[in-house]
């Protein structure tokens, strides 16, 4: 038996949208009898992207998040919908029957992630199937998949433990988009962003970079440290949001400073100055 | 009807389409099967980096099914209510009239008589023809063929391009390294095995690899960039906006003010020689003039002083620090700087002055030590996988302006020798006289340069005023400069026939007389190598694989429209020299003798490969040493890489670089010779006060300054307006009360100056004109800095046929100046335009 799943590592998502095309490309106006109807010309989401942008000028960036369906184990789409529209094929694909959801409004509002659609003209909830109508043809990934330029999207079976994606899986370093739902995602991200506190050391008497400035966050669950770069700039990511930190800059000759941020965004703390 | 699967390439990827009952349901990208040849592998070290079997498709090519069946597309011949070629023209209300549907046999009618009339009665260079580039792609149907052959057999006034996406280079670099046959650019070959192995630092100049560097080649560089990180080079950004690729992987970005590049050139100059880290060897022995170059950085010239980081960074606005820094990390490790060569040009080279920051460029990689181990120009570090460059295919311009020459008994030659520039095409129709310098691209040698080109020429060289214009495609409002020309052109007497001929409404089509409906690509046969122009871009690849692909007809073409070799075809028939024209061939057996003259027969038959539709070119064996670009150069040898453009190759000058001394010239002999007194292209490459863009005279009406770089969701105008499914991606449009508004990036600083908010409906304007765009706000913006992409293809002024009118459909060309690079060096400049901004109230 197969189990099918998605690793999305966000890291190496460029934003090309490729995924979002290709799904209409592959579902826009076509018929797939048996596993889904026509997604419009327009306005179809079953995967889309959503853009962070992080950080201030000029130290700022950018994530790209693809959302899609994620395929749960115990998906509420299929717990909740009483009519038997919603099912979970034994590979693990929930799927929404055409037939039996037509009008079924309320499918759309199961889903806590938010990735069911109503199809206003066909009056009817869709989402991402994992294309499984090529699976069923022996393809070996999704549209979304097979059009990601850089590798963000890696499609396979759990039960093949020789697969990348078992591999990805076990690496430990993927996690559904909101581990609280618990409901056995199968589409687990990578580095999905959470807040950086960074900044840029200077020597305030030689008006140059710090590089090499001793960097150490306080916070909470104790302390991290780094140094400042070769441009001076230092950054720490991936910290919980809403935490207040402080930062101490040190460096040898030099004044030790001392800052606070509040991961209530991306924080960067500017030019610090280090006096001797 | 069951399901075909047929083969065809689009511009950025070759494809499968699916074809069900005569449409076209989905279009994927060629995955290969068990029979195709197994990928290349790079060992570097410890690990191995091995391609996918398949292409990755640019995003654009992902939108082609929309494209094609798309809504805007021309439907049938029409000709302009108004306009009656045996009355009343009515040349004023091109742009305000409506259109009536015609017949084929109409539209010839009117097209032959009007040849006829203005042959009779002003000679053969009073029609004047130019196509689009890259709307679709191909090699014979592609636009150096059918537009091409019949227009040179005719005899025409050609318009002649400028290298409209390198400009600097092609006007600034020439001098300092050659290359002239290359349009200015270096080749790239064997460069990422060469990066993998060597290189520590990705210096990104003015690009934006993961949006603009595929071009033809689609997204398969983007992995390649990907496995540099891996290994842990660091990419330093340097770019007035946090583009795509920096915001994403980038290590740090700097942000000049735009045309402000060649000042900070010139200080890290100044830290490697006062730092003295730069190679002495190979500027002692590989370069001409660098003693005067270093006088003049460090300020010994008479009247000089010295270009320190701190005198840039005032200039460029950034920090001084970042300036020390970045050179010094540059001296101290084996960097790639990825800019000069083709998949890396773009930004900085199309502002004014560009030939200063392009030449610079070549010096600082001069001051490294060009061709040294992991020290080269790698564009977009996105060119030059292992390949097979032995194996004979072709480009669409290996033969010039006739694809069909180059299997043809006969290349069509232009009897015509006026000639007009398509920067200046609205003067040429407009003026009485117009002049200019250089022969647009300038590939056969410096001299072109030089050339004082006039139109129209004296009737006794066979000049004529041009009173028609034959429009392939119709892009220029999107795309040239200070394009509120064009209406005024277009609506000019002097222009007696407009004829367009498009497969989309874009922005100049309403103000066409006649109008003729074109298929797309998949609505015609060719055949073709991925990614592959030919000509002066031969052999610059970066896709993962050579292929080539049959192009199949996939569906009959769309409501009325035919191929641009249809249409010419039968004007030939009808004006006399169809045989000479098709010299008995169908497209059927063009695409068969140009099969028969590549290396394809060695490896399967004609029948073969159409029954495939495409074959993967077979890629070097494993531990194949590929010759690396300027490496010969750089150890004194030969040039032995396959860049067969190279006119030195096989000649006594085969170890030099292609300036009249042979070394790369901090002091260009040429422009000594030739321009000895030019102050805006002096013979040294140096930093010159912009004239438009930060702390140019105009600043003080108009304080920001705008750059329009390559776009990200459309390969120029041939994506945007054509797809919806475009609109819907926020970085591309943004709807707005039902209206798909361009987008204008800018900082909170100088949003909050003028009350504006994200998303709000902002107006962009100067003395040229305004856009209406939505702004979007946002700290990838240099403050004093906005970014709108370049080619919005929607021309839609709130009053139609009036130029200078509001448009709303997002042609920031409308703003840009007309005035070119610097006076003897007539290229485009695009991003660095003065203008103000303000909230637009409906």
């Amino acid at each position: 038996m197969s189990r099918y799943a998605i690793a999305i590592d966000v890291n190496k998502c460029v934003g090309c949208y490729n995924c979002f095309l290709t799904c209409r490309d592959e579902f826009a106006g076509n018929n797939y009898p048996g596993y889904s109807a026509p997604q419009p010309m327009s306005g179809g989401n079953w995967i889309t992207i959503k853009e962070i942008e992080r950080g201030s000028f000029p130290h700022v960036k950018v994530n790209y998040v693809p959302l899609t369906c994620s395929h749960c184990d115990s998906a509420n789409c299929v717990k909740l919908d009483q009519t038997g529209a919603v099912y979970r094929r034994p590979d693990g694909i929930v799927m929404i029957d055409p037939e039996k959801a037509k009008g079924n409004k309320a499918i759309v509002n199961t889903c806590p992630y938010r990735r069911i659609e109503w199809n206003e003209e066909l009056q009817l909830p869709q989402k991402c199937t994992m294309c499984a109508h090529l699976l069923d043809k022996g393809e070996r990934e999704p549209r979304c998949v097979e059009t990601c330029p850089s590798g963000a999207l890696v499609f396979g079976d759990l039960d093949d433990p020789e697969s990348e994606i078992s591999k990805l899986y076990a690496s430990g370093n993927y996690a559904p988009l909101n581990p609280d739902y618990d409901m056995g995602e199968k589409v687990l991200y990578k580095d999905v962003p959470k807040k950086f506190v960074a900044g840029t050391v200077i020597y305030s008497d030689i008006d140059e970079v710090a590089s090499g400035a001793k960097v150490t966050l306080t916070g909470p669950d104790g302390e991290m440290t780094t140094v400042a770069n070769g441009f001076g700039d230092f950054e720490f990511e991936g910290l919980p949001d809403n935490v207040t930190y402080t930062v101490q800059i040190e460096a040898p000759g030099y004044q030790k400073v001392t800052l606070t941020a509040k991961t209530s965004k991306d924080v960067y703390l500017g030019e610090i100055m280090l006096f001797k | 009807m069951a399901e075909k699967i047929l083969t065809s390439c689009a511009i950025g990827g070759p494809v499968f389409v699916h074809v069900d009952d005569g449409r076209i349901t989905k279009i994927r990208p060629i995955v290969f099967d068990e029979n195709d040849p197994q990928p290349w592998t790079i060992e570097a070290r410890g690990k191995k980096f091995t391609p996918p079997r398949q292409f990755s498709l640019g995003s654009y090519v992902v939108t082609q099914k929309s494209r094609i069946y798309s809504e805007n597309r021309i439907k049938y011949p029409m000709k302009r209510v108004d306009f009656d070629p045996n009355g009343e023209r009515n040349p004023q209300n091109r742009g305000k009239s409506g259109y009536a549907r015609i017949s084929w046999d109409e539209a010839f009618d009117i097209l032959e008589s009007e040849i006829r009339r203005i042959h009779a009665t002003y000679g053969k260079a009073a029609i004047a023809a130019c196509t689009s580039s890259h709307a679709d792609f191909g090699l014979l149907q592609y636009k150096m063929g059918p537009f091409g052959r019949f227009w040179n057999m005719l005899g025409y006034t050609q318009i002649l391009d400028n290298p409209d996406s390198w400009e600097g280079w092609h006007w600034g670099a020439t001098h300092a390294w050659g290359y002239y046959w290359k349009l200015g650019i270096s080749d790239n070959f064997g460069m990422l095995e060469e990066a993998l192995k060597h290189t520590e630092l990705l210096v990104m100049w003015g690009v934006d690899p993961n949006t603009s560097a595929g071009g033809y080649n689609g997204q398969d560089g983007c992995r390649w960039r990907w496995w540099c990180k891996e290994l842990g080079m660091k990419m330093v950004f340097i770019d007035p906006w946090c583009n795509f690729t920096a915001a994403t992987w980038a290590d740090k970005w700097i942000a000049p003010y735009p045309a402000t590049d060649a000042a900070m050139a010139e200080a890290i100059a100044y830290v490697w020689i006062t730092e003295d880290t730069y190679d002495h060897w190979f500027v002692e022995n590989k370069t001409l003039g660098f003693e005067e170059f270093k006088k003049h950085i460090l300020g010994e010239e008479e009247g000089g002083f010295p270009r320190t980081p701190e005198w840039a960074a005032e200039i460029c606005g950034v920090n001084a620090r970042d300036i020390y820094v970045l050179a010094r990390e540059w001296a101290s490790k084996k960097t790639m700087l990825c800019t000069g060569s083709i998949y890396g040009v773009s930004g900085a080279c199309r502002q004014p002055y560009a030939t200063e920051w392009a030449r610079l460029m070549v010096y600082l990689l001069a001051m490294r030590g060009l061709g040294a181990d992991g020290c080269n120009t790698w564009g977009g570090a996105s060119m030059a996988p292992p390949m097979d460059m032995d194996f004979r295919f072709f480009g669409y311009s290996d033969n010039g302006w006739d694809a069909f020459g180059i299997v043809a008994e006969e290349t069509a030659q232009n009897s015509v020798k006026q000639k007009a520039y398509r920067l200046l095409l609205p003067e040429c129709i407009m003026n009485e006289k117009t002049e200019w310098i250089g022969e647009g691209f300038c590939g056969n040698s410096l001299e072109q340069q030089l050339t004082r080109q006039v139109c129209p020429l004296p009737p006794e060289e066979g000049g004529a005023p041009i009173k028609m214009l034959y429009r392939q495609g119709g892009s220029f409002i999107s795309t040239m400069t200070d394009t509120n020309r064009w209406p005024r052109m277009f609506q000019h007497p002097n222009l007696e026939f407009f004829v367009t001929a498009d497969i989309h409404w874009q922005s100049e089509t309403k103000f066409a007389d006649l109008i003729l409906p074109i298929c797309s690509g998949f609505e015609k046969k060719d055949i073709c190598e991925l990614g592959a122009p030919g000509g002066y871009g031969a052999n610059d690849m970066g896709a993962n694989y050579r292929v080539i692909i049959y192009m199949n007809k996939c569906i009959e073409p769309l409501w009325e429209s035919k191929s641009d070799y249809d249409i010419y075809c039968e004007l030939a028939k009808r004006l006399g020299f169809y045989d000479r024209y098709t010299e008995g061939n169908t497209i059927e057996d063009w695409i068969r003798k140009v099969y028969n003259k590549s290396s394809m027969p060695e490896y399967m038959s004609f029948e073969e490969f159409k029954e495939k539709g495409y074959f993967v070119v077979p890629p070097p064996p494993p531990g194949t040493k590929a010759a690396v670009s300027n490496k010969w150069y750089y150890e004194d040898r030969e040039c032995d890489v396959p860049d067969h453009k190279n006119p030195l190759k096989g000649t006594e000058r085969a170890k030099m670089m292609g300036t009249p001394s042979g070394k790369i010239e901090f002091v260009s002999t040429f422009l000594q010779e030739h321009f000895p007194d030019d102050k805006e292209r002096p013979v040294m490459g140096q930093f010159l006060p912009p004239w438009e863009g930060k702390g140019s005279p105009l600043e003080e009406k108009y304080p920001l300054v705008l750059m329009t770089p390559h776009m990200r969701f459309s390969y120029h105008t041939h994506f945007d307006n054509k797809s919806p499914w475009l609109d819907e991606i926020p970085a591309h449009r943004v709807v707005k009360d039902g209206y798909a508004y361009w987008i204008v990036r800018l900082h909170k600083v100088d949003a909050e100056a003028r009350g504006i908010k994200n998303g709000d409906l902002v107006k962009l304007y100067n003395d040229r004109g305004a856009v209406l765009c939505v702004a979007h706000v946002t700290e990838r913006m240099k403050p004093g800095v906005l970014m709108s992409y370049q080619a919005g293809a929607k021309y839609d002024p709130l009053e139609p046929g009036k130029p200078g009118s509001i448009d709303r459909g997002g042609c920031v060309n409308l703003l840009s100046p007309a005035r070119m690079v610097s006076k003897n060096a007539p290229g485009m400049v695009s991003n660095s335009i003065n203008v103000e901004i303000e909230r637009w109230e409906v």
